[in-house]
């Protein structure tokens, strides 16, 4: 039998509607033959972390072009971690400042994707977030 | 604590347990059946139809209308993978961006990993699962169907049909398939040019299909044919109240039991299906098989025949042992 496919859930928070780019990452993963649940646009933190949960997800995704990730990744994180999702981990798609990266990734965030990062290299990020290990299942 | 009592107060454990169905049936097999039972008080609602008709805006707004009435809703939303990549987008949370924040609600995205039904392998446990977590009403959305998804019908007691104004001619309304499949009928978007004709066409239609309904046929149903808009939310108090009519319509004329039959035989057959086939593959190795396909390839065996031998030497294999 072959192995069962990641879901991640790939959602926008905050007010920018620059949807391009969680389109272009949800399909690439899709093409990588991983099961994307897209939420659209205007999500606040908790409704991320909802779905999350309700989903069951390996991952979650963000996709925030308006400059507020110190802002809004930290949020989602938050929300995450209140519902018990502290195993579930969060990267991040956007343009963000290597100041800022160093700052969310000691924090909030396991990856950040900028502009130049390849489609390979985030499915590749993310199938070694996603590994399996065997205590996590229930 | 009981498994059912887990399910009701945990919605983690809910999630995670449902993960557990859709992706390693076997490991929670003796759960499921321990499910079995206390899943019987809920009512499945089936939503299909084809893409774009607005299934999802629709399972919406009669959601939020249940929620009016304090029921509890669980929604499971399939959408197709994708044959090549064995991937899939599945967005049907987009457009239930309103229900969010409300506990009285959980929404679950299945991929259709490769059945052909308008469902998944494991939406009718995934839908079992929730009704015994205690959601009163738990609605399936197909993937978008076209003619021939229909399999919703074995798993919901009630099932809609969607469709939408601008497709298709009239003579699309009688061709066999989906629309045979409805209880009701929703012809949403009804505030677009066409609803009406679309409307008048479907009526007549199910007139054509039921044109000798007396007195004495009480048992029959006349599918009724709903114009909604889920956009301006329109329609959805007509719907949910010929939805109740229907269930009701089940439950007086003893029509549970035979919808409980037709499911019972509609799931036993998928199940023995994929049983068997998963038996024979399980002893098989891919090179075994790889070799096999080889041989009729090079020996250009009719594809009929190369399977009925491959079973007959598993037939012969097995015996043996």
């Amino acid at each position: 039998m072959s192995s069962q496919p990641i879901r991640i859930l790939i959602a926008k928070p905050g007010l920018d509607g620059h949807d391009r780019g969680a389109k272009v990452i949800a399909r690439g993963l899709r093409d990588a033959g991983m099961e994307v649940i897209y939420t659209g646009l205007r999500q606040t933190p908790a409704m991320i972390a909802e779905s999350a949960l309700q989903e069951d997800v390996a991952l979650v995704g963000l996709s925030i072009l308006s400059g507020s990730h110190m802002t809004l990744a930290p949020a989602v994180r938050e929300a995450m971690d209140q519902l018990g999702l502290q195993d579930i981990p969060l990267v991040l798609g956007g343009i963000v400042p290597d100041g800022d990266q160093r700052q969310l990734l000691s924090a909030s965030v396991a990856a950040v994707f900028g502009p130049g990062a390849s489609l390979d290299e985030i499915v590749t990020a993310i199938r070694g977030l996603t590994a399996p290990s065997e205590d996590e299942r229930p | 604590m009981s498994l059912r009592n887990t399910l009701h107060a945990d919605r983690r454990a809910l999630s995670r347990f449902l993960s557990r169905v859709e992706n390693q049936r076997d490991s929670v097999a003796a759960q499921l059946a321990e499910l079995y039972h206390a899943a019987s008080d809920s009512i499945v609602i089936g939503v299909t139809g084809p893409p774009g008709s607005g299934k999802s805006a629709l399972v919406t707004a009669l959601t939020k209308l249940l929620r009016e009435r304090d029921l509890k809703v669980a929604i499971v939303a399939v959408d197709p993978t994708s044959p090549f990549s064995g991937g899939a987008i599945l967005g049907d949370r987009i457009r239930m961006r309103e229900l969010a924040g409300d506990d009285g609600v959980f929404i679950r995205s299945m991929a259709s990993r490769g059945q052909l039904g308008g469902l998944a392998w494991r939406t009718q446990d995934i839908a079992r699962v929730l009704a015994a977590a205690g959601f009163e009403r738990v609605i399936v959305e197909t993937v978008g169907a076209g003619q021939s998804e229909v399999d919703i019908v074995n798993l919901a007691h009630t099932t809609l049909v969607v469709q939408a104004p601008g497709a298709g001619d009239d003579v699309q309304a009688i061709k066999a398939g989906i629309l045979e499949a409805a209880d009701i009928l929703v012809v949403n978007k009804g505030d677009l040019p066409g609803a009406e004709r679309l409307l008048s066409a479907l009526k007549t239609m199910l007139e054509m299909g039921h044109p000798t309904k007396t007195a004495d046929d009480e048992a029959l149903w006349m599918p009724p044919v709903i114009a909604a808009s889920a956009l301006k939310s329109t329609g959805i108090e007509e719907l949910a109240r010929a939805i109740d009519a229907h269930v009701r319509h089940l439950q007086s004329h003893g029509l549970q039991n035979v919808h409980q039959r037709n499911q019972l035989r509609a799931e036993f057959m998928a199940k023995l299906r994929e049983s068997v086939l998963r038996r024979v593959i399980d002893s098989t190795t891919d090179d075994e098989l790889a070799g096999i396909i080889e041989r009729a390839t090079k020996q250009r065996i009719e594809p009929q025949q190369a399977v009925d031998r491959f079973l007959d030497s598993f037939e012969i294999h097995r015996k043996r042992h």
